[in-house]
């Protein structure tokens, strides 16, 4: 009797050891939040490194891009602890340093050797600068991205296509270099019998609930001249976003809207576009540098099928909308010292390395400084090309209320077809006006 | 019998449990009995609207919990009121109200009339007109945006097989003219059998001797129709117009899932907008304010109509 009481007591003591141990083991597991789209995937693989050397597990939160900005933002919003880490949107800097949503990461940097000399410069003002253009670090940069475009590299090669298109525009049919050439390449396309099936020109963002139109069409009002304020004094917009060059710009995206996008196309952001792509339906595509590696692995539209290109140049510039994001520590976990361990491994080269081979984009100079890195996918040199012209969106903390109205303001314009691109710039310039004098910056 | 039962048990009580039980009054149980339910009200109805209340005369954003909220008397009022987009928004939804309404109404009723009939195979017709308003509406949005689709959608390929117009060009949710109508044409099919529910309660409560009364006086079917059926069956179609009113004016999920509000701004109703104003820019103080004024609107609205209702029941 004796024996099996201790026999029962052993197998107890041993059951509650291993329960307290594998609760200490998941105590240190850490959260990291992100968006559902194809570079997480390539970050769960990478992580598993990060496990084996330190024993910290990973566990993921991703939220799809429709909903990413609404979860997260009410996460930190509501001080809530999901996140220890978090990759979050580069507009939303602002917000986050000024709200104490994350840790500040220069005294880390300055022990840890993490210079941020080391990243690409317009991922380090886009992604981990508050104020802008100051050194106050808020994020390692983590997802380097950029708007960019796809072409049927395979339908561009029809000789007879090739043949028709030089008779019609005078030029060779090619990857377009500006923008009255990527209206002629749309305007071929649009409607063409090709391969027995209706094919389009271009697919290009419209979407109005989040931020798409506003993501697509500055890439094209940069180019024509528009710019968010006098950059010698804030804030000061008149004349600036509603220039009769920055009107010109929008009238522009419109007349490539209304002549060569598919049926139904009024409401594309980048999962609609890259379908677009993919079902063999149009022979341009406008779509962040993320969609690239898939696209490229795709049977149907990849490998020999696909070309890639840099936003094309306007008559006032040469920009492309930046995307992507940095990785910062949530000031609300209790889990930082690990969190910043993850930066700490996430900053190596070696990682860095590994990151852009699984299919992330690395923002770390050594990596896309390296000779061999433009050969090293067909994508990488463009992606190059189109992050040396980078520009981005307002960063400040009302940074949501500005998109919004972007979005009204040119959804109304582009798509609805209300009233002039003039009036639509104008009516911008009083939303922007009035939601900065709502916080006191005029 | 049962004295003697109720006098034992009252003997056997403890003293002390007795004496409580007999401190509690009648009414004082009854207040025991539903202040649960009251306090859970209080919580989750009345102190938000309250708390609401209070952030519409302030500054305050959801997104900025450390900034200083500042008291704006009526400035957030003045604002909504004096805004062009706003009203914009308010005849959308009054456009979007009218029209389901009536639809509804119209073909909603003459269901419920046919049904009435008792044909043969009515209650399995019942059954199969009742399917759409079983389903959710996020199911409903999703599947409908399918039908929409110009290049593969069912919808656009019948409407081109009746009217000859390429499929491609039937843009139902792109279109700023038929955007709307899309929205329009799925609230309708989807909850017009709701209507037809209530009318046909309607129809069946009027007595058949009414009508055997009006069958001795000849009275021919459409004056029966006009005379007996209409004014009797009107209290419930009336009964379903407010339901629906005020269902619709708040619509939100169908509207969100077909066309978020877009083509531009062509289908945002009222509670698009204040979704963007409250969960998108963070306007907390600005979108209590118009939460307020839409609830004093359909409040108001809903009165008057209670009251229109209450003088035809009379009758």
């Amino acid at each position: 009797m004796k024996s099996t009481l201790k026999l029962a007591l052993g197998l107890a003591s041993a059951i509650f050891a291993s329960t307290a141990v594998s609760n200490v083991a998941h105590a240190e597991d850490l959260t990291l939040c992100w968006a559902a789209w194809d570079p997480a995937n390539a970050l769960v693989e990478l992580s598993k490194d990060f496990t084996k050397q330190t024993g910290i597990g990973m566990k993921f939160e991703f939220v799809p891009w429709t909903n990413y900005a609404d979860r997260f933002l009410n996460e930190l919003n509501s001080h809530g602890k999901l996140c220890d880490l978090i990759i979050g949107d580069s507009q939303w800097i602002g917000g986050a340093a000024e709200n104490g949503h994350y840790v500040k990461l220069n005294d880390f940097f300055d022990k840890e050797h993490i210079s941020m000399d080391d990243f690409v410069p317009a991922t380090v003002v886009g992604y981990s600068e508050w104020p802008k253009n100051t050194p106050n670090y808020w994020a390692l940069p983590a997802m380097g991205d950029v708007v960019g475009w796809t072409y049927r590299k395979d339908w561009f090669s029809k000789p007879e296509l090739q043949k028709e298109f030089k008779e019609k525009y005078g030029w060779e049919l090619g990857p377009p270099k500006t923008y009255d050439q990527l209206m002629q390449i749309a305007e071929f396309f649009q409607k063409r019998q090709i391969d027995g099936k209706t094919v389009y020109g271009a697919s290009i963002y419209t979407e109005r609930g989040s931020e798409g139109i506003t993501m697509g069409v500055t890439n094209v009002l940069y180019d024509y001249g528009f710019d968010y304020q006098n950059p010698k004094k804030a804030y000061e917009m008149q004349g600036f976003v509603n220039s009769a060059d920055a009107a010109k710009g929008l009238e522009f995206y419109k007349k490539l809207y209304d002549c060569c996008t598919p049926p139904g196309s009024s409401n594309v952001y980048m999962g609609e576009s890259a379908d677009a792509f993919k079902s063999g339906q149009v022979a341009l595509h406008m779509n962040f540098a993320f969609t690239w590696p898939g696209l490229y692995k795709d049977e149907k539209v990849g490998g020999d099928k696909i070309g890639f290109f840099a936003n094309p140049a306007g008559p006032k510039g040469h920009f492309a909308q930046l995307g992507g994001q940095g990785i910062s520590v949530v000031s609300y976990s209790d889990k930082q010292e690990s969190a910043l361990k993850y930066i700490k491994w996430f900053a190596n080269k070696d990682v860095q390395a590994k990151w852009w081979a699984l299919g992330g984009y690395s923002c770390l100079n050594a990596v896309v400084n390296d000779p061999k890195f433009p050969s090293s996918q067909p994508y990488a040199s463009t992606f190059l090309e189109s992050m040396a012209i980078v520009k981005d969106f307002w960063a400040e903390p009302s940074y949501a209320t500005l998109l919004q109205a972007m979005q009204k303001r040119v959804h109304d314009y582009v798509v609805a077809d209300k009233g002039t691109a003039q009036e639509a710039l104008d009516s911008l310039v009083k939303d922007w006006t009035q939601t900065f004098q709502d916080d006191g910056k005029m | 019998m049962l004295d003697r039962t109720a006098d034992n048990v009252a003997r056997a009580t403890p003293e002390p449990l007795a004496k409580k039980i007999r401190g509690i009054s009648d009414k004082g149980l009854a207040w025991l009995f539903i202040s649960p339910t009251i306090l859970l009200l209080l919580a989750i109805n009345i102190f938000p609207l309250f708390w609401a209340i209070y952030l519409s005369f302030t500054n305050y954003r959801a997104n900025r919990p450390n900034e200083v909220v500042k008291n704006l008397g009526l400035a957030n009022y003045q604002r909504i009121l004096g805004d062009q987009d706003i009203w914009i928004a308010m005849q959308t939804t009054a456009h979007f109200v009218f029209w389901t309404i009536l639809l509804q109404t119209v073909i909603g009723f003459t269901l419920a009339w046919l049904i009435d009939r008792k044909f043969r195979g009515h209650a399995f017709w019942t059954t199969v007109i009742l399917v759409p308003m079983m389903l959710s509406p996020a199911v409903v949005g999703n599947f409908w945006r399918f039908l929409y689709e110009p290049q593969i959608g069912l919808f656009s390929y019948v409407v081109s097989f009746v009217t000859g117009i390429p499929p491609t060009n039937v843009q139902m949710l792109s279109n700023v003219e038929l955007a709307p109508w899309s929205i329009i044409i799925v609230d309708t099919w989807m909850w017009t059998p709701y209507v037809m529910l209530i009318c046909l309660a309607g129809l069946r409560s009027i007595p058949e001797y009414i009508y055997e009364a009006a069958e001795v006086d000849r009275a021919s079917n459409w004056r029966q129709f006009w005379s007996i059926t209409l004014p009797m069956a009107l209290p419930f179609i009336m009964l379903a117009v407010l339901f629906r009113g005020i269902e619709n004016f708040k619509m939100f999920d169908m509207v969100n899932l077909l066309t978020g509000g877009g083509p531009g701004s062509t289908t945002e109703v009222a509670s698009i907008t204040l979704k963007r104003q409250a969960f998108e820019s963070w306007r907390t103080g600005y979108s209590s304010a118009f939460a307020i004024i839409l609830f004093v609107a359909v409040f108001g609205l809903a009165n008057i109509y209670v009251k229109a209702l209450n003088k035809v029941k009379q009758r």
